[in-house]
This record gives structure tokens, sequence and C-alpha cells, in this order.
């Protein structure tokens, strides 16, 4: 459990970054004035009602990108190990991993192919 | 004793905002709610010695998947209270297979103290010895080979499936194309007209 | 190195097929798809090529590869070539439909190779992790052919369906594969034999929640909610492929698991198999009567179907797997054939897919009628057609492996389920009158006419044939 030790300054952080949120919501909760009437806690945006929700369609080209971006990032996760192991798993290893990176390069172009990587 | 706190801390964590998840009455909060849960996973990774895990669990987990799960939840214009309506008619289904699963669990947890069997093959590499990452690299593109080239079909089939299903090219956009751009001489693009005083250009 | 190249060397029908997925998406990005023709041409042949070198080159013992990742047996050639033949005919029917509606595309192809790939690799796993990536290589390919008519709500629906469910159920074998890896030790087959009798109950709960993850695959009841929905919504042509070789590579695997790891704790997963056998049977059966759509008539159907070939499995001998084994290559050609019908069925330009759509087919098509009537029959279980012998076979299996109530249920759903294959019959020969049918397309009907084929008489004439390969096959590797 020795190693653990060399995790406490993210302990420490996380705690302190924590206690610093919850305390200032806790101040501003105890401390702020606060004495709502209806006037002022209504919608006003610039004199109407709110026309509808603020949540609305986002086109679906967002979607498509956040997701090929998704899997490259487990791609690069599975290259990670391999900044470490080179000198062990040697000309197979760095093989290995060149086929792997080839399939996704064959996705790749196919992605740029079909025009998925333009944004119109 | 620091690891027990950190353990308590985490587990708790995690199971309240697990909870948080499926309760939050706003979608995005329970989005962030997710990520706080895998958050916490990490940490208990962490506790259990299984740092790359860990570390890919804030990288892919938090930083890519839970952003996605953002996107979706503003892109699906619906309404959520609506969607809740029929929740506490699953309740008890919901609650009844939740019950089977902790049994199950139980059983299992109180099992583990007397089965022996498999006990050496599972203690991670202890401190001194290699890294998370390393251990696995040592073994990820030799001895499993075949998993991992799979893995890499795995992640094709996703890029096909994603480009398949969602891809559409609207007709008469205009797109730059340097090549056409650069290629472009003056004879195409300049005309000149004789224009007689008087009489405008026709 | 060495064991590289001769895994390799082995593992050339799995080769053949990655390399097709790639070349194939290559090809496909240049030519767009205009090509979708030629490379569905070349992904059947591919997958026929697949078939037939798994099928003819196997080895005389089994031969574990990748450092045991995978294994090649004569259990694993033969359940291969049955895969690949399937698909390759649900591919023609499906490249063939796609032109005539004018929706093809060139990763039809692609992702079916990829997902046939998946169920190699489902057939040949040899450990735990091998496994859970084959199943999902295949799962992956089979939502987004579920959705295919991305713009059809009813497509979306299935693949959203098929894709929430199945999650569920990867992550139950999932959960399952980490019991038995933590109580045994080990992800191989051959060290969690050895280890899985001193596992206590831990491993029994792995063992049932992989089940529960794989019966999901398979559609058996009660992890058979998924199914209808998916056959009615997706594409016909694509039901017909999700009907057929990712059934058969869903069973094959269990059989494996089975036979294989946990052939030591036979009581323990006995029950369990008799269950969901029973479930499946008395559910495709009953609910089967109260369906109009011809494709949800179809997914109930084959949901029993589940059932009757995991019904031999029960008993723990090694003869239930060759019987189950027996009932696919039996079934398999049968439902792509009626499913070939369903696709070449249109009426006034739309997909005639209710039962009432099938009135007048008689008088109006007398070859298609006589088809369904001999595939309808088949899947019945009326002697003297192929279906009858599938059934008796699994049934014997029961009754020879002590399960005698298991084969009363299952004669029982048998019964009813003839109800409903009559019923449609019914529709076809008796009831007049319907709107003007088009003309079939000939690709189906010659599918259809292929399916029909072997179930009366092809498959009855080369039943001992059959019966002898499968024996082999199973005697081989168990």
């Amino acid at each position: 459990m020795s190693y653990l030790t060399e995790y406490l300054p993210i302990l420490i952080f996380i705690a302190v970054a924590a206690a610093l949120g919850v305390g200032f919501m806790l101040a501003a909760w105890v401390l702020a004035p606060s004495n709502p009437d209806p006037e002022k806690v209504s919608a006003y945006e610039c004199g109407f009602n709110a026309f509808d929700d603020a949540r609305m369609k986002f086109d679906v080209r967002f979607y498509l990108v956040s997701i090929l971006f998704i899997i490259f990032d487990l791609e690069v996760a599975f290259l990670f190990p391999l900044t470490l192991s080179l000198d062990d798993v040697g000309v197979f290893g760095f093989w290995s991993v060149m086929a792997f990176l080839g399939v996704l390069t064959v996705g790749f172009v196919y992605e740029w192919k079909k025009g998925a990587l333009e944004w119109e | 004793m620091l690891a027990a706190i950190a353990f308590y801390a985490m587990a708790a964590t995690a199971i309240v905002s697990a909870f948080a998840v499926i309760s939050a009455r706003n979608p995005v909060h329970s989005v962030l709610f997710l990520i706080l849960t895998f958050f916490s996973a990490a940490g208990l990774f962490v506790l259990m010695g299984a740092e790359f895990l860990a570390m890919l669990l804030v990288v892919v987990y938090v930083g890519a998947v839970a952003v996605l799960f953002l996107f979706v939840v503003m892109m699906l214009d619906v309404d959520f209270v609506e969607l809740r309506q029929g929740f506490l008619n699953y309740l008890p289904v919901g609650a009844l297979v939740a019950l089977a699963l902790f049994a199950e669990l139980g059983l299992v947890a109180s099992a583990a103290g007397q089965a022996g069997a498999g006990r050496a093959a599972l203690s991670l590499g202890g401190p001194g010895e290699v890294t998370n990452a390393e251990a696995i690299g040592r073994v990820l593109y030799t001895d499993y080979l075949l998993v991992f080239q799979l893995a890499g079909l795995i992640l094709f089939v996703a890029m096909l499936g994603a480009i398949v299903l969602t891809l559409r090219h609207r007709p008469g956009v205009k797109r730059q194309d340097i090549a056409k751009q650069v290629g472009r001489r003056r004879s195409e693009g300049v005309e000149l007209k004789d224009v007689r005083p008087g009489q405008g250009i026709v | 190195m060495s064991d590289l190249i001769y895994s390799l060397s082995w593992a050339q029908p799995e080769l053949w097929l990655a390399g097709f997925a790639l070349a194939g998406a290559l090809v496909g990005a240049w030519v767009k798809d205009r090509g979708a023709g030629l490379l569905s041409g070349a992904g059947c042949l591919v997958l026929i090529v697949a078939g037939v070198l798994a099928f003819q080159f196997q080895p005389r013992t089994a031969q574990t590869l990748f450092g045991g990742a995978l294994v090649i047996d004569a259990y694993a050639g033969v359940a291969k070539a049955l895969i690949a033949l399937s698909a390759a005919a649900t591919l023609w029917l499906g490249a063939d439909h796609f032109r005539r509606t004018n929706e093809q595309r060139f990763e039809l192809p692609v992702l079916t190779v990829l997902a046939v790939l998946g169920m190699f690799i489902m057939a040949s796993a040899n450990d735990l992790i091998t496994l859970y990536v084959g199943v999902e290589l295949q799962s992956l390919a089979a939502y987004v052919l579920a959705a295919w008519r991305r713009d059809d709500a009813k497509s979306s629906e299935a693949g959203l369906k098929y894709f929430v469910l199945g999650a569920i159920s990867s992550g139950l074998l999932l959960f399952g594969a980490s019991y038995i890896y933590g109580f045994t030790g080990s992800l191989r087959f051959a060290d969690i034999a050895a280890a899985a009798p001193a596992g206590g109950v831990g491993v029994t709960f792995g063992l049932v929640l992989l089940l529960c993850g794989l019966a999901f695959k398979v559609s058996a009841a009660p992890f058979h909610m998924w199914t209808p929905d998916v056959y009615e919504g997706a594409p016909t042509p694509i039901t017909a492929f999700f009907a057929a070789a990712p059934k058969l590579a869903a069973l094959v695997l269990i059989g494996r698991v089975l036979y294989g790891p946990f052939a030591e704790l036979t009581p323990q997963w006995g029950q369990v198999i008799a269950a969901l056998a029973a479930l499946s049977m008395a559910v495709g059966a009953v609910a089967a009567l109260l369906q109009t759509n011809l494709k949800r008539l179809m997914a109930y159907s084959s949901i029993a179907n589940m059932g009757f070939a995991l019904m031999p499995l029960a008993s723990g001998d090694p003869a239930g797997l060759t019987a189950a084994l027996l009932y696919m290559a039996i079934y398999l050609p049968t439902t792509i054939g009626v499913f070939a019908l369903i696709v070449a069925l249109r009426r006034d330009g739309r997909a005639a897919e209710e039962i009432d759509d099938l009135a007048g087919l008689a008088a109006r098509r007398p070859f298609m009628a006589a088809l369904f009537t001999i595939l309808m029959f088949s899947l019945a279980g009326i002697p003297p057609l192929a279906g009858f012998w599938g059934k008796w076979v699994v049934f014997m299996a029961a009754v020879r492996g002590e399960l005698v109530w298991l084969a009363i249920v299952g004669g029982i759903a048998a019964v009813i389920a003839a109800a409903y294959y009559l019923r449609v019959l019914a529709a076809i020969w008796f009831k007049p009158g319907g709107a003007a049918l088009q003309a079939p397309s000939a690709t189906a009907m010659t599918v259809a006419f292929i399916g029909a084929a072997l179930s009366f008489p092809i498959l009855v004439l080369a039943l001992g044939w059959l019966e002898r390969v499968a024996n082999t096959a199973v005697g081989a590797s168990f």
C-alpha cells in the first residue's frame, strides 16, 4: 500500500477543492440576504415570458463528430501501455500495434472519403 | 487508516451520486452526477492498485463518454417530466430485480471467504514491481494479440456504424476545393465587355 | 512468432472475412454506393469461401491458436460452415431487396461480414475474453444493421431497442465472466474446467449470469423481449439474417461453454437450460397465436424453435449437443426460406407483412403458395418434412436424457405452434381476394426455393450424412 502515498497530494487536492466548493455554496446560502417575492423570482426576458425551453435540438452532426472522437480516444487508450513496454514486446509488439493502427487507418480513410469529417 | 477513510468517502460518493443519476429531475444534473460516479469509481480503482484503469476511466469515461452523454441529453428535445411518469409503475419490478442482485452479491460475498481457488492468480503486481500500464503492455500486444486486433475491428465497426446511421449530405452545399480554386485561370473568371456609351451591359 | 504463423494458417477463414471487411470499406469509399451490388456479390463469395474453408480444413484434433485464445476443431468447423452459408444467403437476399427499393449502400456486405467474423470467433472461443469480444463484434454490427432504414421510425426503434437490451445482456455476461474469473482464477476454458468443481457457489452464479447474457443472444424466454420488436422493425432481409446465423452462433457458444469448461457442473446448469427451453417453447407457442404480423409471428416462432434447440442440451449428454446442432442445421434453411418469401411478397409497392395480406395468394401465385406450404409444414414439424425429423431428433435426445417432462412440454408447444402455422396456410389457401401482387424478385424466390428444397426432400435424404457430421463434430471436440 506504500504506492498510495504517492496519491496523497491528489487526495488532499480533492479534499481542498471539495471543501472550497461546498464552503462557498454554504456561505452564499447562509450569508447572502434572500428575500424573494413573486415579482423578483418571475421570469424576465426583455419583458416577455420565456417562449420555450432553453434546451433545443442540436444538429446530429455534433454527435457524429463526438462519436468519431471517442473512437480515436479509445484507440489512443490502447496505445498508452506501449510507451512503457516497447522494450519488452520488441519488434513483434511493434508490428502488432501497427496492424491495429492499420485497421483504424482504413476506418479513417473511409471516414475521410465519405466526407464525415467535413463540416457543411 | 487514510486508505480506509478514502475508500469509505469515495464508495459513499459513488453510491449517493449513482442514486442521484436516476433520481435527479434535470437530465443534465443526471449526467453531472454520472461524471461524479465515474470519478469516485476511478478513485476506488486507484485504491485497489489499478492505476491504469483508473486513469482510463477518467480519460475515456469522464473526458469523452460523459461529454457525449451531455450532447445527447441536450440533443433530445423530449419532455423529461412526461418521460418520468412511468417511473413509479416500474419501480416494484425494478426493486425486485435489484433485490435479487443484492441477494446474489451477498451470497457470493459469503462464498468468497470459503473458496480459495485461484487466489494466487488474482493478486496484482505488488509495489516495487512494474506499473500497471507496463504490466498490461507486456501482454496486450503479444499474448493477447488476437483480442487486441479484434478490439481494433470492433472500433472499426463503431466507425462504420456511426457514419452509416447518422451521416447525411445536404444537397447544394458549396465546399472549399482548394485545387479547383487555385487552378482557376484568368480566362475562366474574367470576361471583358465592350460597353458602348449610353447602352449599358446587355 | 512461429506460433503466430501457425495460428494464422489455421485462422484463414477469419482472415478472409477481416480482409474483405477492410478492403470492402476502402473500395466502397471510392466507388461509393454504385459498387454496392458488386461488393455484395464479393461478400457472398467470401462468406462461402470462408465457410467451405472452415468445413474442409478441420484439424484431426482440436488446435488451440494465438496462445490458447482460439480453438479450431470439428465442432467449430461445422458451425462456421452453417453460419457462413446462411449469412451468404441472407446477404444475397438483402442486396437484391435494397437494390429494388433503391436503398442500397455498400456498408451492408461489410457489416454483415464483420458480424459473421464475430460469430466465427464465438464458435471458436477458448477463453472468456475471446468469447466476449466475439459476442460484441457480432452484436455491434447487428445493432447497426437493425437500424438500417434510418429514416423509418420502426427501424430506428428496432436498432435502439436491440442496442439497449443487448448492452444489458453484455453487462450480465461480463458480470458473470468476472465471477468465473474471480473464483477459478483463470480465463482459459481448460483452466476453468479444472478449477470449476471446487469453485463453489461463486462459479455457479457466474455461470448463471453468463448464461443469462447468452440466452439474450439466442432470444430464449425470459430474455426474448427484444425479439418481436426488432424482427418487426428491421428490414425483412436483415431480420432473416438475425433469425439465422447469430442464433446458431450463440447456441454453439452456449454448447461450447457448457460442455467444455463447465462439463462437471451439469446438475447446476442443466436445470437452467431446462427452464429456458421450457419457457421459450411455451412463450413462443402461445404468444404467436395472437400475432397478426407475419414478422412478429416468425419472431415468436424463432423463440419457440430456440427452445426446441436448447431442450436436448439440458441433459448434459454430448448426444444432446449433436441433436441441437442437427436441429439448427434443419431449422436455418427453413426460416431463411420463409423470410425470403416475406421479402418477395409485395402488394401495391409496399411490403405485405400482415397475415391478411396473404389472402388469395394460392389463386394468384400458386408456386409461391406451394413454397409457403412446404416451409410452414416443415416448421410445424409435419412428417415427412425435414422439420419433423429435426423435432424427432431433439425429442429423442431429451427422452434419452431422462427429461421426459421437458419433452412433454415441448410436445404440447409443438401442437399449439402447429395451429398458427396452419393459420397462415389457411389465409393463403382459403381466404379469397386481396389486392394484386407484384411480380416477386427472382433472387428471393430462388432463396425461398432452395430453402424449401432443403426442407423437402434434400435434407431428409441427407439426414444420415448430416447426423454423422454432427456426431463426429461433437465427438471429436467434447
